[in-house]
């Protein structure tokens, strides 16, 4: 499904090396997650792989599918079954939650070549999935995660994987700011969308969420690589005696 | 010396160009016109109010020519809606292309016709709310409008009016001047929309005077006209009762000059007037120079009032916006808003404004604010990341920019049109 090879990236702002050399594979049905320290390139890893500006990769290559990601426009990578759950959903004041849904959804179907959902059948979509994560009719109306609370945005980003049905998903600290109950709903939605032909990159701090999201392979990153790859047990460890036996291993 | 001497040969030429009307009921309003003019002379750029704009195409002896632009199939604004039409073209009723001018709640008259005779009830209108809103800034272009006006409609409203009427104004010659001089009343309690829509001609000189007594309401939304070379100075004089709701949106694509002023006077306690403008300048089609001008006067308590006015600009497009509230002494307890913005699509265009609050009540609430930006990136690289192509994705930021100023239109199926006409325009705008 994804294979990153030897990725290095440095910011372009401030010429700083932020990723130094990862690599990293998933096969198809896989959930991987990255653990590490703040600081460590996790963001930056989700950032340029969807394609965000501002980053330079100096050496390397992503591919999804067999498809060169690093070349492509965001929308170009999002047409092609990726999408990244935003760890601070970004508010779009006067566009109303439906519009933005159905644009998008439509946007990747052209993209595609496939037929554009019409009102009604796009309609009976959103309303069926937002139900199972208990988004309200007014949530739908209102503007993009404008006035939405912690768990409103981080559960609008899942309704919006659900609509999508990306291939690829990458969760970037989903969960950062919820709650246990708020957890919960969330990695729910997320397991409803686990199949064989859907990969998941499971971005995190803390053991808790991979509770609820159970991983096939745990990763932990530190100063911009991948320094130790294991089971779910990895996480564990972390859990118990933090990052710093594993810096000290990994260097 | 030398500049009041040039003014007043300006405004000589510029008057022996015009074949000045006598009138009839607006004889007295018109002669005080002239005298008015005299007194004040054109604008010219070294005027302070037209420091943003210069006027020097609003005052020639002809204006520039300009061609109308190709509709490319556009379905007209408002077409689907249940309402009057009255149609100019380049500056002149058409009786053929317009509806039978009657209308429930409403009594409906041409000024061309209506001026032959020496007694009308816009005769405390004509002229009048237009001389009031000379103080403390002159408007000389209005005061040639009451002067030269031949044409326009007078429409007195005693009930809810059963439909809106909408004022179509065509553009087909190239060389129109068109001049054309609206007065409404809105007796106690009644209520009227009125839109108007398209470019009037080559060059359009209008002025509005709304008059709303006590608990009258008045909704106005307009749309400029997709023309890339014609130029206009409108004006809106508006009186405003206690009680009374006065609502003006407006939207203007496209149009190398544009000059609106709104001039609010606001006589009665626990009014609320909201004017708003969406404006969208692609200098690549055609210069685009747009300039709202905004006055508005509490002299009772207890009364809102909102300026609310959003630019789109990029490829050398040049917004102004000046905007003043004055809050009389005594107007106590005056709520007043103004927010003026614009959304710079690139480094090549200008945004220039001037917010002004002049206050002489002691318990009162204003606020102003002005601001400049671009797209916001953390938004377009959001909406690129779920798929939405760059262009679109641009258009769809564009609306969200412009959204608050069009939530000022009441009716949520003339926001819709005007949605459809924002994303007509995005879509020929692209790059």
């Amino acid at each position: 499904m994804l294979k990153i090879n030897n990725l290095h990236v440095k910011l372009e702002a401030e010429d700083k090396v932020i990723l130094k050399g990862v690599n990293l594979t998933i096969g198809s049905g896989e959930v991987h997650a990255i653990m590490g320290p703040n600081g460590s390139g996790k963001s930056t890893l989700s950032y340029v792989l969807s394609g965000r500006e501002g980053y330079q990769v100096t050496e390397g290559s992503a591919t999804l599918l067999g498809a060169a990601l690093l070349d492509m426009a965001p929308e170009e990578r999002a047409a092609a079954g990726l999408f990244l759950a935003f760890q601070y959903p970004v508010e779009i004041p006067g566009v109303g939650n439906m519009t933005f849904l159905r644009t998008a959804v439509n946007a990747q179907r052209k993209a595609r070549g496939q037929d554009e959902l019409s009102a009604g059948e796009f309609l009976k979509l959103v309303r069926e999935k937002a139900k199972t994560l208990k988004i309200d009719a007014d949530m739908l109306k209102r503007p993009v995660n404008v006035g939405f609370s912690g768990g409103e945005k981080k559960r609008n980003e899942i309704l919006q994987m659900a609509m999508l049905e990306p291939k690829m998903c990458i969760l970037d600290e989903t969960d950062s700011g919820l709650d246990v109950d708020a957890m919960k709903l969330v990695a729910d939605g997320v397991n409803a969308l686990r199949d064989a032909g859907r990969s998941f990159l499971v971005i995190t701090h803390y053991q808790r969420l991979l509770d609820h999201i159970k991983p096939d392979v745990v990763h932990i990153m530190a100063d911009g690589r991948i320094i130790k790859t294991g089971g779910p047990e990895l996480a564990l460890e972390v859990e118990e005696n933090g990052y710093a036996d594993l810096l000290a291993e990994g260097v | 010396m030398a500049v009041a001497l040039a003014k007043e040969d300006a405004l000589a030429a510029r008057l022996a160009a015009l074949d000045l009307p006598q009138g009839g009921f607006t004889r007295a309003a018109r002669a005080a016109a002239v005298a008015r003019l005299q007194a004040l002379g054109l604008p010219g750029k070294r005027d302070e109010y037209w420091r943003y704009t210069d006027p020097a195409a609003l005052t020639a002896v002809a204006p520039p020519t300009a061609e109308a632009s190709d509709a490319q199939g556009e379905v007209p604004v408002f077409d689907g809606l249940d309402r009057v039409k009255l149609v100019f073209v380049d500056g002149v009723f058409d009786p053929a292309r317009s509806d039978d001018p009657t209308l429930a709640g409403a009594e409906i008259s041409r000024l061309a016709t209506a001026d032959a005779a020496d007694i009308h009830w816009a005769q405390g209108i004509y002229g009048a709310l237009e001389a009031a809103g000379q103080n403390p800034v002159p408007r000389p272009l209005a005061a040639l409008n009451t002067a030269a006006a031949t044409d326009g409609v007078l429409i007195r409203v005693t009930a809810r009016a059963a439909r809106p009427v909408n004022l179509i104004y065509v553009h087909e010659s190239a060389t129109s001047d068109a001049i054309l001089h609206h007065c409404i009343k809105i007796e106690a309690g009644a209520d009227l929309t009125l839109l108007e829509t398209g470019p009037a001609g080559a060059r359009f000189n209008k002025v509005l005077e709304v008059d709303i007594a006590e608990g009258g309401r008045f909704h106005h939304v307009r749309t400029q006209g997709r023309d890339h070379a014609r130029r206009a100075a409108t004006h809106v004089f508006a009186r405003v009762a206690s009680g009374a709701l006065f609502k003006s949106f407006t939207l203007t694509a496209n149009g190398a000059l544009t000059r609106n002023e709104v001039v609010i006077d606001i006589v009665g306690d626990d009014a609320v007037t909201h004017v708003a403008g969406a404006a969208l300048g692609d200098g690549a089609t055609g210069p685009f120079h747009h300039d709202d001008t905004v006055f508005v006067t509490h002299r009772g308590v207890r009364c809102e009032s909102r300026q609310v006015f959003k630019k789109v600009l990029k490829h050398g497009a040049i917004g102004v916006f000046q905007g003043k509230i004055l809050v009389k002494p005594g107007a106590q307890k005056t709520d007043g808003y103004q927010i003026s913005q614009s959304l710079l699509l690139d480094d090549d265009s200008q945004f220039l404004a001037k917010p002004e609050l002049e206050i002489y009540a002691d318990d009162v609430k204003c606020s102003h604010g002005s601001t400049t930006g671009a797209i916001d990136e953390e938004a377009l690289f959001y909406l690129r990341s779920r798929g939405v192509p760059v262009q679109e994705a641009t258009a769809l930021l564009v609306l969200s920019f412009l959204a608050d100023a069009i939530s000022e239109i009441e009716d949520e199926a003339l926001q819709t049109e005007i949605f459809t006409v924002l994303e007509g325009w995005l879509a020929r705008h692209k790059a």
